[in-house]
């Protein structure tokens, strides 16, 4: 991990264990103020800790210009992009990280490519709806090692993390909480229920936590929709399509939706915050991780819509490319944040007991 | 901007904007000004943590109650008797429905901070401090049309008759002019002043450092003293602690507390002790060591603690100078090698039976024939690493302001100013003639601020 960026949360970490007066915020302050001197670990923990909710930011007498010069948003942010390179594996593929929208852009141009000439080369000679451009069997070929494989590198990533954070054993109600947490997503109702500070700086408000709630319980629906439609198929002999009132459309549909509003919502937050409170280096990245996501809800929602005409042959590739980038860049793109950060609510919540 | 506001309020910070908030509800149009930029508005409430408040029963972040007699006696304690009874009453009897007012403006509460339990019942403390407070506080007089103007520093109130008729400010290089109906002034003291300060105190001064805004220069109360506006409080006189010496010369804030003395040696800068490090515990004792520090050479003095002590107290916010002999610290921090070590042995020698060592409470374990005597958790500095801090005296407020009386208003001689009122640490003076008590400054602010307010609508409608 880079020593400057650790180094500078340290000196920040050790002028608010003076102060304390942002101890009501979020869970870092709780977890800060248990320590007299902080290790590597215990830094990379806390910036894993931090929502970014920049509450303690806007209260913070201490900023620039003040020659205290403290901005912990910032600092911790910084150290939490660092530390998912570090804990990457492979380590070769950590850089990635650092081009987000590079690699979000040639992995779209790729899979969807790869996408197209498959349903073009490889089209069956029967089946109904996408299944006339691919079959059931090819889909899985290649989707389940590109959902699993990047599963499994992510759970090296998060042993790692757990070692080099000192996590030791943890009580499954640990993980409960965690959840429990980042179901509410507790840490950006900023202590007093009044919400966290983004979009118009000092005001509080809900904006981001209903739009990240929107975009979280919008992904799991559709993630959801696509186990429930496995079951059928495998469990049940149920082939797609599926009608209206089915299981994956009843999930499906309304999922597509809240990560559609969801991820819209956030970049267009994205775009009136003041990106100095985050990591600047990584907002072109981030942004483009958001309409990645955006992209992905969006080219299913038409796909459903554009059932039975000619733009299947099109939009189907398109979906199932973005699916397939997101998927394959889930280790190395911010979508690891839930992963870091339900680790570092995990440990919390074990340190706290 | 407003062309002819009804009411100015000078100052930007907790005073101010209770007044102009109580102000704007009223109806009233109100200009803030405010000398600081924006980054730095809110001059010393910035800085607070809490506000003292009384209660019958336990309320929003308060525990238990607090009754108006023994907040009144608390305040007698620390004022040695130097306080007005009918307004410190005043101030504590509203000080129980000031809370639910300053929630209802925004500003929000948390539990007292890990490190202040003993404040717990009588102090409620504020969600990210008085900066958070001061944000709410815009933002709702924002939303009732207050105007504020930044880097906008009052010079001039020009009082004829009994009354203010202008006030003058400069503003992006220029100087304005306005002709409000009423003035509240919440300007604070003058301890940013270090002229000001240097001539009252005495040359010392100049190595004070000022441990809130560098804004509170005391421009408008030397205006209006010269223009025998009434004052009150010793103005040879301000409220100081032992901070940090490596912190900021203004701003350095709540941070650069130190708590390390009752377990420290203390010496000058001749290596020389020079007071009983173990009078009291620590929060009954923060005062009357920026005197002590102030009376020293250079106005520094130097804490050395050994090993076992260093984390018996709140952690810094500068780590503390480190070595392994008491002579390496010496050299390090700038004294004599010699020296220290003589004092230090000198100490060690008369430490006894340390087994009744007890960090939180008056522990009775003290020298035996040592002048000046450590009359508790007196412990024989010897384990390495050695750590010293170095203390300066830091400024909080001054104690020279306007007298006001009960609604806050201003006078000459025994006439009421019929326009004027103050609020706020410029007129603390006025309740506390000597001595602090922990969050009484926001809630004078709050109190008074309100009162002014109120008072300048009335009369501006
Ligand atoms: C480090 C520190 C911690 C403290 N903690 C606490 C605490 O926890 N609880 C507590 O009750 N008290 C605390 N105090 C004391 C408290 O800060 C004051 O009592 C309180 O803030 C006074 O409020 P005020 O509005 O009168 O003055 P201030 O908040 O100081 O506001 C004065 C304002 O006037 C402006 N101003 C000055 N001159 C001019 C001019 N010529 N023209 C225009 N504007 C001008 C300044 O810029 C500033 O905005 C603390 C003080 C310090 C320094
Ligand atoms: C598992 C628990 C999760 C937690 C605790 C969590 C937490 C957070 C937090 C605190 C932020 C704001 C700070 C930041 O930008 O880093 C954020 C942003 C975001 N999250 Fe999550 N998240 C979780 C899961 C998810 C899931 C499952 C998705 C969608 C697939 C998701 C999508 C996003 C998006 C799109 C952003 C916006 C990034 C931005 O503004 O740049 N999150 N998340
Ligand atoms: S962010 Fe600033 S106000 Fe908050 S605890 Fe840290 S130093 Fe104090
Ligand atoms: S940004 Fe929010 S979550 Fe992060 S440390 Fe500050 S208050 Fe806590």
């Amino acid at each position: 991990m880079q020593t400057d960026l650790i180094a500078e949360a340290r000196r920040q970490a050790e002028i608010c264990n003076a102060c304390r007066y942002c101890e009501g915020y979020c869970s870092v302050f709780p977890a800060l103020h248990r320590e007299r001197a902080f290790s590597d670990g215990d830094i990379t923990q806390l910036a894993n800790l931090c929502h970014n909710c920049r509450g303690c930011y806007y209260a913070c007498q201490y900023t620039a210009p003040h020659e205290f010069y403290l901005n912990l948003p910032r600092a911790l942010a910084e150290v939490r992009h660092d530390s998912w390179k570090a804990h990457a594996w492979p380590g070769s593929f950590a850089a990635l990280f650092d081009r987000s929208g590079v690699a979000i852009a040639a992995g779209l141009t790729l899979a969807v490519a790869f996408v197209f000439m498959l349903a073009q080369g490889l089209r069956p000679a029967d089946g109904m709806e996408f299944y006339a451009y691919m079959s059931h069997g090819l889909m899985v070929a290649i989707f389940a090692p590109a959902f699993v494989l990047p599963l499994l590198a992510l759970a090296v990533s998060l042993r790692s993390y757990w070692r080099a954070v000192g996590g030791g054993g943890f009580h499954l109600r640990d993980l409960w909480s965690a959840m429990a947490s980042a179901g509410r997503m507790k840490n950006l109702e900023g202590g007093h229920g009044d919400g966290c500070n983004f979009e118009d700086e000092d005001r509080f408000t809900h904006a981001r936590r209903h739009f990240h709630q929107a975009t979280l319980y919008g992904f799991l629906l559709c993630f959801a929709s696509t186990s429930s439609g496995t079951v059928l198929h495998y469990g049940f002999g149920l082939e797609a399509p599926y009608g209206l009132f089915s299981l994956p459309k009843l999930l499906g549909i309304p999922g597509g939706v809240l990560l559609c509003l969801g991820t819209a919502g956030l970049a267009w937050l994205k775009t009136k915050a003041d990106p100095n409170l985050g990591a600047p280096k990584v907002w072109g990245g981030e942004m483009a991780f958001v309409l990645l996501l955006f992209a992905v809800s969006a080219t299913g929602l038409l796909l459903y819509a554009a059932t039975g005409t000619g733009a299947v042959a099109l939009l189907l590739p398109l979906h199932l490319g973005t699916v397939l980038t997101f998927f394959l860049l889930t280790p190395y793109s911010k979508m690891a944040h839930g992963f870091y950060r339900l680790a570092a609510l995990t440990k919390e919540a074990s340190a706290q007991r | 901007m407003v062309d002819t506001p009804d009411i100015v309020v000078i100052g930007g910070g907790n005073a101010a904007l209770c007044a102009a908030i109580t102000a704007a509800e009223a109806g009233a149009r109100v200009l803030i000004l405010e000398a600081a930029p924006k980054p730095y508005r809110g001059g010393n409430s910035r800085h607070t943590r809490n506000f003292r408040c009384m209660h019958r029963g336990p309320l929003g972040p308060l525990v238990d109650s607090y009754s108006e007699d023994e907040y009144f006696d608390d305040l007698l304690k620390v004022t040695a008797g130097k306080t007005d009874e009918h307004l410190a009453r005043l101030a504590i009897r509203t000080s129980e429905e000031c809370l639910p007012w300053m929630e209802a403006r925004g500003v929000r509460f948390q539990p007292s901070l890990s490190g202040t339990l003993s404040l717990a019942r009588t102090n409620a403390f504020f969600l990210g401090g008085g900066k958070g407070l001061v944000n709410a506080y815009y933002r709702t007089a924002e939303t009732l049309g207050v105007e504020v103007a930044y880097e906008a520093e009052v010079t001039h109130l020009e009082v004829e008759d009994g009354a203010v008729v202008w006030v003058d400010y400069t503003h992006g290089g220029e100087t304005m002019r306005v002709t409000p109906k009423s003035v509240v002034v919440a300007s604070g003291g003058f301890q940013a002043d270090t002229d000001w300060l240097t001539r009252a105190w005495g040359p010392a001064a100049r190595n004070f450092l000022i441990r809130g805004t560098p804004y509170n220069r005391g421009v408008v109360l030397a205006n209006l003293l010269d223009q025998q506006v009434e004052q009150v409080g010793d103005p040879t006189q301000c409220h100081a602690v032992a901070i940090d010496g490596r912190a900021p010369k203004f701003d350095g804030g709540i941070v650069t507390r130190l708590d390390c003395v009752p377990f420290s040696i203390v010496v000058s800068k001749d290596a020389q002790r020079f007071y009983d490090e173990g009078e009291d515990v620590w929060p009954k004792r923060y005062a009357i060591w920026g005197r002590l520090v102030a009376g020293q050479p250079d106005q520094v003095a130097y804490a050395i603690i050994d090993a076992k002590s260093i984390d018996l107290f709140m952690p810094s916010v500068f780590p503390p100078e480190r070595a392994d002999t008491i002579e390496d610290l010496a050299v390090i921090m700038g004294l004599s090698p010699d020296a220290l070590r003589q004092t230090v042995d000198a100490f060690n020698a008369t430490c006894g039976d340390t087994s009744g060592f007890k960090p939180t409470e008056l522990d009775g374990v003290a020298t035996t024939g040592l002048t000046p005597p450590k009359t508790n958790w007196a412990r024989p500095v010897i384990e390495p690493p050695f750590y010293g801090y170095s203390l300066r005296t830091g400024v909080t407020f001054t104690y020279l302001g306007l007298k006001v009386d009960e609604n806050a208003q201003c006078s000459i001689g025994n006439r009421p100013v019929s326009n004027l009122w103050a609020a706020g640490e410029t007129m603390a003076g006025s309740i506390l003639g000597q001595g602090y008590l922990a969050g009484f400054g926001m809630t004078i602010g709050t109190v008074f601020g309100r009162i002014a307010g109120q008072k300048a609508a009335a009369h501006a409608n």
